[in-house]
């Protein structure tokens, strides 16, 4: 994956300027160690889709002919843990995030080098423990590790892979109390708070949730191992618990964790759609604070997910009202980011489609969103496949989405290569149709009753299930181009220049690849971010 | 209900009393969110044709109107509006909760017990059946619901309702079947290896078919009758009188008691409902009643979920208003040829569930 060592004549950068496994293992340099997790990343993003296939092998027929439920549920409880636990979370932050977040602030290294290395140790041993999980036999859980199933009647390996989530948790706290740290103290001369990239501002808000809310999964997977190892009651009804606990608790972290996969996500299509608009991003002050505002109020949102628990009347309907309050942020994100766009001098590049289509899928998994929200007719749906079609919707639509526009976009500037154009159009587009081909008909699905975890069903719903699984399978074509040609661009790529897309950012000002130190000297910031008027370039009317 | 979305396709089968509310909430939600997804796709596509960029360098001139003026009117517009909207929804979709979660005085109740993986059906005349839910058209039905094990739930597309089933736990769930017919029951928490076999059919049939149903099966009696005899058989009455103004000082009297306010020493007045019945022959010393000491044992482990449920409707059928158990039609048991085998349960049998392994 790391590139042979270039020609003689390149100048050194952070890839070349040291040689050896050792120097990759041991480095401090963010950018290395974002080059680390997006290796890791991207084999759990594969292992992950394997179940996937897997699923959706097995949903093609009613009586599913492929796994026996029991390892049917297994399937999707390791689908969920890896792309929740172990790509999800980490991807943007932690690959996109520790890249850039010091280069945007015109700074070194993040405030905590080696801490920073240690996040991803910590994250290694977590996913060494989900993999021992994975080959001795899996868990069955559902990621959502619901007691008293989990804590006295699942046969899975339920205490190693809650450790595994426990561990991993430590490597996203790490990272967040990194990022809060280096915006803080390490912004170059002149980089006041709003001159900051959305991109930072966005990150900013996600290490919050990553600090505030990791902690309480931790505790909470820690005393499930408690229950289920030492049989000591929190949760069982039979060692006097109560079950509807745990789901308070996991949702206090779990809801918020959604908005840890989508803050990233949002931070880098507010790069793009300035970009390639060319154009200050309308209302910088009100995508700034909507990033802010979403991690605040989704703080207070977690009791939607248990309408049908039991919870009181009322509870259910302040949660229901705060869920529609914690949505507005986001379409105000929505908006600014298509008015940026207006009267902007707008290029269709690779990035640009895939934050469009990000804009698009967002937009969709957000409004159905509301549906949930409304408790008269969650009552119906929750539990069913229009719960998956919408949490799809938002976390493959939406942070996946941009996880490839932010890939495509900072590319050159992490291998100093470009990619063919030609073919990461193509496969941004195949994406996009084989993902609404696979989860809009689960909404339809689900309005219709079909719930989830099911390995089997009744034959009234195999037609959306054919369907769904058709367009999974030009979904994981989509995700197998870029793959290949991002591999092929390491090495045959064109060299990039230091700003391929004429944008603005400190990121852009440095070499592509850049040096091990990042900047020559430290750059001085005199104007606000996203100044594209220069002498040099014609005002056209 | 204004109109009905019957035989669209993509609805499922229309058949409670709530359905045809929450299909038109439904719609509602369909049409705002299209119509904004829509607004939002053509906006996108008709900046990215019509500002395309012309020639290289070129930089569009200085159009930026945010946060000031027109563009903080914008900001304000676009918060404004679709706040409103949501309020719309919050108010329509809780008014439709609040229905749902409060079942009408007079229904007809019957008991619902989830065990992995299988539903037990307990109706008061007597009558019981598996992963089947025969019920009369046009009446309100309440189920009160517990599981053995893990958390289940009930959930009846047709009937638009769906509830948890929790272990150590009664919940309820209230619907009006509109229309006679089969409609599907679905276990919709996951609930472990054969979730996805936890089915079952409900029968909505008319008052007569239901009569006769109910009359085609014999033997045990009705529900409080069958809990009248495990509260023998327990020797629960050699403490607890059962009849009006017998009050031996030792145990509370039984009779009249159901719904009604009981002093709790250091607690105040509480309700005497189903979780308090439940609560005080698990866990008699959690709740002692003023007046009364801490004598009884708990009698946790010697009684089934079912048989729970059976000493709960006695003790109701004692309650104000009666004082003989009720429910005089002869029991059935429906079991046999009412067990449907879904297609997963005609897959190969995966392992059994056993107890807590600590791995």
């Amino acid at each position: 994956m790391i590139t042979a060592p270039p020609a003689v004549e390149t100048p050194k950068n952070y890839i070349n300027a040291e040689q050896g496994l050792k120097s990759w293992l041991l480095t401090e340099d963010h950018k290395r160690i974002a080059l680390l997790y997006l290796i890791t990343v991207t084999i759990f993003f594969f292992l992950g889709g394997m179940f996937a296939v897997f699923i959706r092998l097995q949903l093609a027929t009613p009586t599913g002919a492929l796994l026996d439920s029991n390892t049917y549920n297994k399937a999707f409880t390791m689908h969920g843990i890896i792309m929740v636990f172990f790509f999800l979370i980490p991807s943007i932050p932690a690959v996109l995030g520790n890249f850039l977040i010091p280069l945007m602030v015109g700074a070194k290294d993040l405030a905590f080098p080696r801490i920073n290395l240690l996040s991803w140790y910590v994250y290694i041993v977590g996913g060494i423990f989900t993999l021992w999980v994975l080959f001795n036999g899996g868990v069955d859980t559902g990621w959502t590790f619901y007691t008293p199933f989990s804590s006295s009647y699942s046969n899975g390996y339920v205490i190693a892979a809650g450790l595994g989530i426990f561990i991993n948790g430590f490597s996203s706290i790490l990272t967040g109390l990194n990022f809060i740290v280096t915006v803080h103290r390490m912004r170059a001369p002149g980089l006041t708070w709003f001159r900051l990239p959305l991109f930072v501002w966005s990150h900013y808000a996600t290490a919050m949730i990553m600090i505030l809310g990791t902690p309480v999964i931790a505790v909470t997977l820690f005393l499930l191992v408690l229950e289920r190892g030492l049989h000591i009651g929190f949760f069982d009804p039979a060692y006097g618990g109560d079950p509807v606990l745990f789901q308070h608790l996991f949702w206090f972290y779990s809801h918020p964790a959604v908005y840890i996969m989508i803050l990233p996500s949002m931070g880098v299509v507010s790069e793009i759609v300035t970009t390639f608009s060319s154009k200050k991003p309308f209302g910088y002050t009100f995508i700034a604070f909507s990033s802010v505002a979403i991690a605040v109020f989704g703080f207070l949102v977690w009791g939607h997910h248990l309408f049908v628990s039991s919870q009181s009347v009322y509870a259910g309907m302040v949660f229901s009202i705060l869920s529609y309050i914690v949505a507005i942020p986001s379409a105000i994100k929505v908006f600014n980011w298509t008015a940026t766009m207006y009267k902007g001098s707008v290029r269709m590049t690779t990035p640009m489609l895939y934050a469009i289509g990000f804009i698009g899928l967002f937009t969709i998994g957000g409004l159905t969103g509301l549906f949930l929200a409304s408790i008269g007719l969650d009552v119906h749906l929750t539990d069913t496949y229009f719960v998956i079609a919408h949490f799809h919707y938002v976390m493959v639509g939406g942070a996946i989405m941009g996880y490839l526009g932010g890939i495509h976009y900072w590319w050159p500037k992490m291998f100093g290569r470009m990619y063919p154009e030609g073919w990461s159009k193509i496969s941004a587009v195949i994406i996009f149709c084989g993902f609404n081909l696979t989860f809009f008909p689960q909404f339809i699905l689900g309005y219709m009753g079909m719930p989830r975890r099911y390995a089997a069903y009744p034959p009234e719903f195999q037609m959306l299930n054919v369907l769904s699984s058709a367009g999974a399978s030009i979904l994981g074509l989509g995700y197998l181009i870029p793959f290949c040609y991002l591999l092929w661009s390491l090495k045959y790529g064109p060299i990039a220049p230091a700003n391929p897309w004429g944008a603005t950012g400190l990121e852009w000002q440095t070499a592509s690849p850049p040096p091990t130190d990042n900047f020559e000297i430290t750059p001085v910031v005199t104007q606000e971010a996203y100044e594209y008027s220069t002498e040099e370039v014609v005002h056209v009317g | 209900m204004f109109f009905t979305f019957k035989g669209l396709p993509f609805f499922p089968e229309t058949a409670s009393s709530i359905a045809a509310h929450v299909d038109a909430l439904y719609a509602f939600l369909v049409l705002t969110s299209a119509f904004f997804s829509l607004l939002i796709a053509f906006l996108v596509v008709f900046f990215a044709v019509k500002y395309r960029r012309r020639s290289a360098g070129e930089l569009p001139p200085d159009t930026n109107i945010a946060g000031h003026g027109a563009g903080l009117i914008l900001e304000i517009v676009w918060t404004v509006i679709p706040l409103g909207i949501s309020m719309i929804m919050f108010v329509w979709g809780a008014s439709i909760f609040f229905t749902e979660s409060r079942p009408p005085a007079d229904s007809m109740e019957i008991y619902v017990t989830g065990k992995q993986w299988m539903w037990k059906i307990q109706h008061m005349e007597g009558p019981r059946e598996i992963n089947e839910l025969h019920i009369p058209v046009n009446r309100d039905i309440r189920l009160t619901m517990t599981s053995e094990d893990v958390i289940h739930d009930f959930f009846v597309p047709a009937f638009r309702t769906k509830a948890d089933v929790l272990p150590g736990k009664y919940t309820t769930e209230w619907f009006r079947p509109t229309r006679i017919g089969q409609y599907h029951i679905f276990c919709a928490e996951y609930c472990g290896t054969k979730h996805s076999g936890m089915t079952g059919t409900v029968y909505v049939m008319n008052q007569d078919d239901y009569n006769a149903w109910l009359a085609a099966g014999s033997g045990e009696g009705s529900m409080a009758e069958q809990g009248q005899s495990l509260f023998n058989q327990l020797g629960c009455g050699n403490c607890h009188p059962s009849v009006i103004n017998n009050n031996n000082g030792r145990c509370p009297n039984l009779h009249g008691l159901f719904g009604t306010s009981v002093e709790i020493k250091d607690l105040g007045p509480i309700r005497a409902d189903e979780a308090y019945i439940r609560e005080s022959i698990l866990y008699p010393d959690s709740k002692i009643v003023a007046g009364y000491d801490n004598i009884m044992p708990t009698f946790k482990g010697l009684i089934s979920e079912e048989g729970m449920l059976k000493l709960v409707e006695y003790i109701k059928s004692l309650g104000p208003g009666s004082g003989t158990p009720t429910g005089a039609t002869p029991a059935a048991v429906q079991t046999s040829a009412s067990q449907p085998q879904t297609p997963a349960q005609r897959r190969t049998n995966p392992q059994a569930t056993t107890p807590p392994t600590g791995r």
